[in-house]
């Protein structure tokens, strides 16, 4: 809507704002990393340029590797149990009429706390003595007698279902607003057919909300990529690697041993990764994939 | 909107899953308030259930041992400063791109929503050393720098998908009038955009209440803190008072619940309308 087209100078200095903090803070810096990440930097004295060696030694970084497989595990561990728990939530919700605006509230007020107070909240309910653990026990159980955090097997899991807890109720959310534009008919005359409630999940609710299904897959592609918090707060990673993130090891890599040159390669790393999804969901759309 | 003709036993079980869910999502935060406000030395005995005498004083020894009064007015100060000054620059683009679309305009559109993708984890270092260099580390202005420019694509996007919808009569009427481009801005835009400010006033405002890494990274010095890196310390130093750890949460989660109580719908419209890492 173009209504004042002459005044394109005056125009432009609205957007130089907003243009000019994100360049400052999160445009440049960037540009930097992509540059630092050929370098052997640590942040004082001179800086050479030693061209891909970041990277060869990335790919040899068994940390590393194993903090991305944890990542790719987190990635799939979120497009499944939440999802699939959000839409058996989203849809039942469309079936019930009293009490739906109650239930929405109550999956996604956890979306609004934060990510200190989840853990909290979750550190002491996987408390072994405390928490459930205690719990169990006292009726002769030994169900969460260790906590979950601190064994190798189970800590990813534990720290990616406290992440989850908080996270599910916003796809709750997401999905009742796809499942409220289908059409009312369509159910009707499934129902006139003898369709079954899961018959009509699949063969209506599903293809008709694709737009948002496909839209959280992508956030949760994404979102899974700079997971940190949870990981940094509840195991730091550890015990021995097992929760270890690409972000966290990435943190760590900066703030602890300081080579600039090699934590900006990982950051790298993960920006095209992002930047490879958001083209190939661009590309989907593009296709008439509709997103 | 509602499945037709439902039969009476599926509401039914509908209704057994949904509870069990919202059990899950909601109990916890009942042992937390449970927590709160239970004298330490029940917890042996009573990890979970309701306390057996109310203690209020929890609150009040937390709140000095870990000088909330000071760590409440550092948030404060994040939180009121990053919108201000998020929702002036945000209100300006979104203004120029719903209204004024100056030719190129489109590049910013596409810079802001390639930066909303952009991990953190590729900037936080050259940030970090640029902020050491002009001397913006442990400084409450330089963190507010940074929400600004964290939370300005998504406030964008949303004031400009709000200001489109306004009827370009008014603005070529008021043009007509003789006003110039910020007349139109200030007079004309703006008090006709409350309910997007107010949306997004808010949803900033919960983002930069609950931010962690930048929080952690940019301000070392604990003068400065803010809520949510104090307490992940306060849990470090009193690691096994869960009265006290408890007590600090719920000043935490309070001004959320009482601010999502009484906007519900702006939030979950705000931050679902995409864009905002949760």
């Amino acid at each position: 809507m173009k209504i004042f087209s002459n005044k394109n100078f005056v125009a432009w200095y609205f957007v130089f704002p907003v243009a000019f903090i994100h360049l400052f803070v999160i445009g440049i810096p960037s540009l930097a990393s992509l540059a630092l990440c050929l370098t052997d930097w640590r942040g004082l004295g001179e800086i050479n340029y030693i061209g891909f060696e970041n990277f060869i030694e990335l790919f040899d970084d068994r940390y590393l590797k194993k903090a991305i497989i944890n990542n790719v595990i987190w990635t799939i561990a979120f497009l499944t149990v939440p999802v699939g728990i959000a839409l058996t939530c989203a849809y039942l919700l469309t079936g019930i009429k009293r009490g739906q605006m109650f239930f929405r509230l109550a999956f996604f007020f956890p979306y609004m706390l934060a990510s200190v107070i989840n853990c909290q909240i979750w550190k002491y309910l996987f408390h072994p003595i405390h928490g459930l653990g205690g719990f169990f026990e006292r009726i002769g159980w030994d169900f969460l007698a260790v906590s979950p955090f601190t064994m190798k097997s189970t800590s990813l899991f534990a720290v990616a279902f406290v992440d989850g807890w908080h996270f599910w109720g916003f796809l709750v959310v997401i999905y009742l607003t796809g499942m409220y534009q289908v059409d009312n008919h369509l159910y009707e005359a499934a129902d006139i057919e003898g369709a079954t409630k899961f018959q009509k999940f699949r063969y209506i609710t599903l293809p008709m909300i694709r737009p948002v299904f496909v839209f959280s897959i992508m956030i949760i592609i994404i979102w899974s990529v700079p997971v940190f918090d949870y990981v940094y707060i509840l195991t730091g990673g550890g015990p021995a690697y097992s929760s270890e993130v690409i972000a966290n090891y990435m943190y760590s890599q900066a703030f602890e041993r300081f080579d600039v040159g090699y934590s900006s390669a990982i950051g790298t790393l993960m920006f095209f990764y992002v930047m490879i999804i958001v083209a190939l969901f661009g590309l989907f759309r593009k296709a008439g994939w509709d997103i | 909107m509602i499945v037709a003709k439902y039969r009476s036993r599926e509401v039914i079980s509908n209704y057994i899953i949904l509870i069990i869910f919202a059990l899950i999502a909601i109990l916890p935060l009942a042992v937390l308030i449970f927590n709160s406000i239970k004298p330490q030395m029940e917890f042996g005995v009573n990890p979970l259930g309701p306390p057996s005498e109310i203690r209020f004083e929890n609150f009040s020894e937390a709140w000095v041992k870990g000088e909330y009064a000071k760590v409440f007015f550092n948030s404060l100060k994040l939180v009121v400063g990053s919108v201000f000054l998020c929702l002036a620059v945000s209100l300006a683009a979104g203004f120029s791109l719903a209204k004024l679309n100056p030719k190129g305009s489109a590049i910013i559109a596409v810079y802001l929503l390639v930066g909303i993708s952009i991990p953190a984890q590729l900037y936080i270092v050259p940030l970090f050393l640029l902020w050491k260099e002009i001397h913006l580390l442990n400084t409450h202005i330089g963190l507010i720098i940074i929400y600004t420019a964290l939370n300005a694509p998504f406030a964008t996007f949303l004031i400009r998908s709000y200001m489109i919808r306004l009827p370009d009569e008014l603005f070529e009427a008021a043009r007509l009038d003789g006003a110039n481009t910020f007349q139109l801005f200030f007079r004309v835009a703006l008090p006709l955009s409350w309910p997007v400010i107010l949306t997004a006033g808010l949803i900033i405002s919960l983002a930069v209440w609950n931010e962690f890494l930048f929080a952690l990274t940019f301000i070392s010095e604990e003068g400065f803190k803010p809520m949510a890196t104090i307490l992940f310390a306060f849990q470090w130093r009193f690691e096994n008072n869960y009265a006290l750890q408890s007590a600090s949460a719920i000043m935490m989660v309070a001004p959320v619940a009482i601010l999502f109580m009484l906007f519900q719908r702006r939030f979950i419209s705000g931050l679902t309308s995409g864009g905002l890492k949760g």
